[in-house]
């Protein structure tokens, strides 16, 4: 103790490390996350930029790179909305009732994340493709799913299924059910208690899980790429019209659709940091993966 | 307030209406998406029988790409292990300009398309490329077409992952913990080691199992920069992706059951550590 005491008053917290090794360790992070994350970054713009702009920007305007385009925004649009309503209804089952089955619930949603988007697209195909018993009938029907729009959408859905909810069901495992059940003894309906109090509640949290989940589903390449069959103009999606372009050996072309969609994971970043600086308290999701 | 909501709750042990539209909602969407479909991935491994599932398997083909799969998996998710924490433990815990910056950044795998990740490092990597020219001119080093190039873009895929997981339990770390170590004698590295390892020790292998199962079963951001040869760069989905354009149907679920099986038998060894771990946490 007389020692500690008789030490000079600037030495080095016990509880911290010392000045030389933060700087090295600051030092080291800064560097591998420039090499490994933002070397990518920068050259995704400097090959789509190679000849300027406009050929950038003109191999954007091609009619198979527009449509691939609409075919990314037309998916997202479908796939997102669907798995959002699934995260509500999935949060609002899980948090706001006991029941059996809840944690194998639980499990069952979090799947897709140990599955391979490749074995998710086979699945698909198994299951909907023109050899099965299901997608045989479908096809007859003039309905097909695998090689078609459709299938393209399932396996968006099935890649990005547990984001909305996985945000969901902490925030609103916290809440509890108080605020609904003193709405309900008040008078309120079922329907006005769900949007009156639980979505003001949860409105950021769920903002935050569509913008994942939407970043994750225009981007999706395996799963799409097993179920697309890359039909140019008619099934390529971005990610899928990148690999085409890049296996022709059409650099820019491939670059500048990647830039566009690097442009996008970069708005999804900026919005979830803003999102996680400006209400981090209706985000308890915060930081968790 | 509190107490007269609770006591209602006790009364009747669900007040609140939309059980059956919830469920009903959750059941059907996750049975269409998900459930369905890998059950046809099931019923079909089980048309086809174990013993020709095996003999898929069991070609060197195949058994190479398993194994090139889990290992390169294994290599970034221990990388991701260690930089993970560095990286948690730098942004929690040291003050420095950029830092929210290089937070955000941490998450830009996540955001970045698999393919546009792929084509970029590959352009990086590329004999003639920005990092690529310089390795192979001074040391001789060439990591595109190579294993070294899987390597790298399933670091890169599982980055995030370690930091997410651990980075809010430093952040809960009570200083008290640390200054009672320091007060008994330990020295900062002991403290490290002995004391605030083990607490992060659950956190850790959950980020570990996260990073290693997405980078088994990558395949966007890998097959551009693999090279792709048979036996020595070809990856276990890029494989499944081969059989299916051959319409060998039984051969692409013969990979996938085996890739799920491993996948499975991994993350259960992980969850049994974790369990053991936090019983000696707890213990001590």
């Amino acid at each position: 103790m007389a020692v500690v005491l008789a030490r000079p008053a600037r030495a080095v917290a016990p509880t911290q490390e010392a000045p030389w090794v933060r700087r090295l360790l600051i030092g080291v992070v800064l560097l591998l996350l420039a090499v490994l994350v933002g070397a990518p970054l920068v050259v995704v713009f400097a090959e789509a930029l190679r000849e300027g702009w406009l050929v950038a920007v003109a191999s954007l305007g091609d009619e198979d790179a527009r449509s691939a385009i609409l075919l990314t925004l037309a998916v997202a649009g479908v796939a997102v909305p669907l798995n959002a309503v699934f995260g509500i209804a999935a949060a609002w089952a899980l948090t706001k009732f006991h029941w059996r089955g809840k944690a194998l619930l639980l499990t069952l949603i979090d799947l897709p994340f140990s599955v391979s988007p490749v074995v998710a697209g086979l699945c698909i195909v198994l299951l909907f493709g023109a050899n099965s018993l299901v997608g045989g009938w479908l096809v007859a029907s003039g309905y097909p799913i695998v090689f078609a729009v459709p299938g393209i959408v399932l396996a968006t859905m099935f890649i990005t299924f547990p984001f909305v909810a996985r945000e969901l069901v902490p925030l609103m495992t916290e809440q509890g059910k108080s605020e609904e059940e003193a709405a309900l003894t008040l008078g309120a309906s079922g329907w006005r208690t769900f949007r009156t109090v639980t979505l003001p509640n949860i409105r950021w949290a769920l903002l935050y899980g569509v913008l994942l989940c939407n970043a994750r589903a225009m981007g999706e390449f395996g799963a799409v790429a097993v179920v697309s069959g890359k039909i140019r103009g008619q099934t390529a999606t971005m990610p899928i019209m990148i690999e085409m372009l890049y296996n022709e050996y059409q650099g820019i072309a491939a670059f500048s659709m990647a830039a566009l969609l690097t442009l996008l994971a970069l708005l999804t970043l900026a919005l979830k940091s803003f999102l996680e600086w400006r209400h981090a308290d209706q985000l308890r999701a915060t930081g968790r993966h | 307030m509190s107490a007269s909501v609770r006591g209602l709750a006790l009364r009747s042990p669900s007040p609140i209406p939309g059980w059956g539209l919830s469920v009903g909602i959750t059941v059907t969407l996750l049975s269409l998406v998900v459930l369905l479909p890998i059950g046809a991935l099931i019923l079909r491994a089980a048309q086809v029988g174990p013993v020709e599932l095996w003999d898929v398997i069991n070609r060197p083909r195949t058994l190479a790409a398993l194994l090139l799969s889990f290992r390169a998996a294994l290599v970034a998710a221990l990388f991701n292990l260690v930089f993970g924490l560095l990286l948690a433990w730098v942004l929690v815990r040291y003050r420095f300009p950029g830092r929210g910056l290089v937070d955000a950044a941490v998450d830009l795998p996540f955001a970045l398309p698999t393919a546009v990740a792929g084509i970029a490092l590959t352009a990086l990597y590329a004999p003639n490329g920005a990092f690529g020219a310089p390795l192979r001119d001074w040391f001789g080093v060439q990591v595109a077409y190579t294993e070294v190039g899987i390597w790298i873009a399933l670091i890169f895929v599982g980055l995030p992952f370690v930091v997410r997981t651990v980075q809010p339990v430093i952040a809960e770390i009570e200083k008290e913990v640390e200054e009672v170590s320091a007060t008994l004698g330990a020295s900062r590295l002991t403290t490290l080691r002995r004391v605030v390892l083990p607490m992060l020790l659950p956190a850790l292998l959950t980020g570990f199992a996260l990073a290693l199962a997405r980078a088994v079963g990558e395949y966007g951001s890998v097959i551009f920069i693999a090279g792709n040869i048979p036996l020595v760069t070809e990856i276990a989905p890029l494989l499944i992706v081969i059989r299916l354009e051959e319409f060998d149907y039984d051969g692409a679920v013969a990979i996938a059951i085996a890739m799920l099986g491993i996948s499975f038998a991994m993350l259960l060894v992980i969850n049994l550590i974790q369990v053991w771990s936090r019983r000696m946490t707890a213990g001590s």
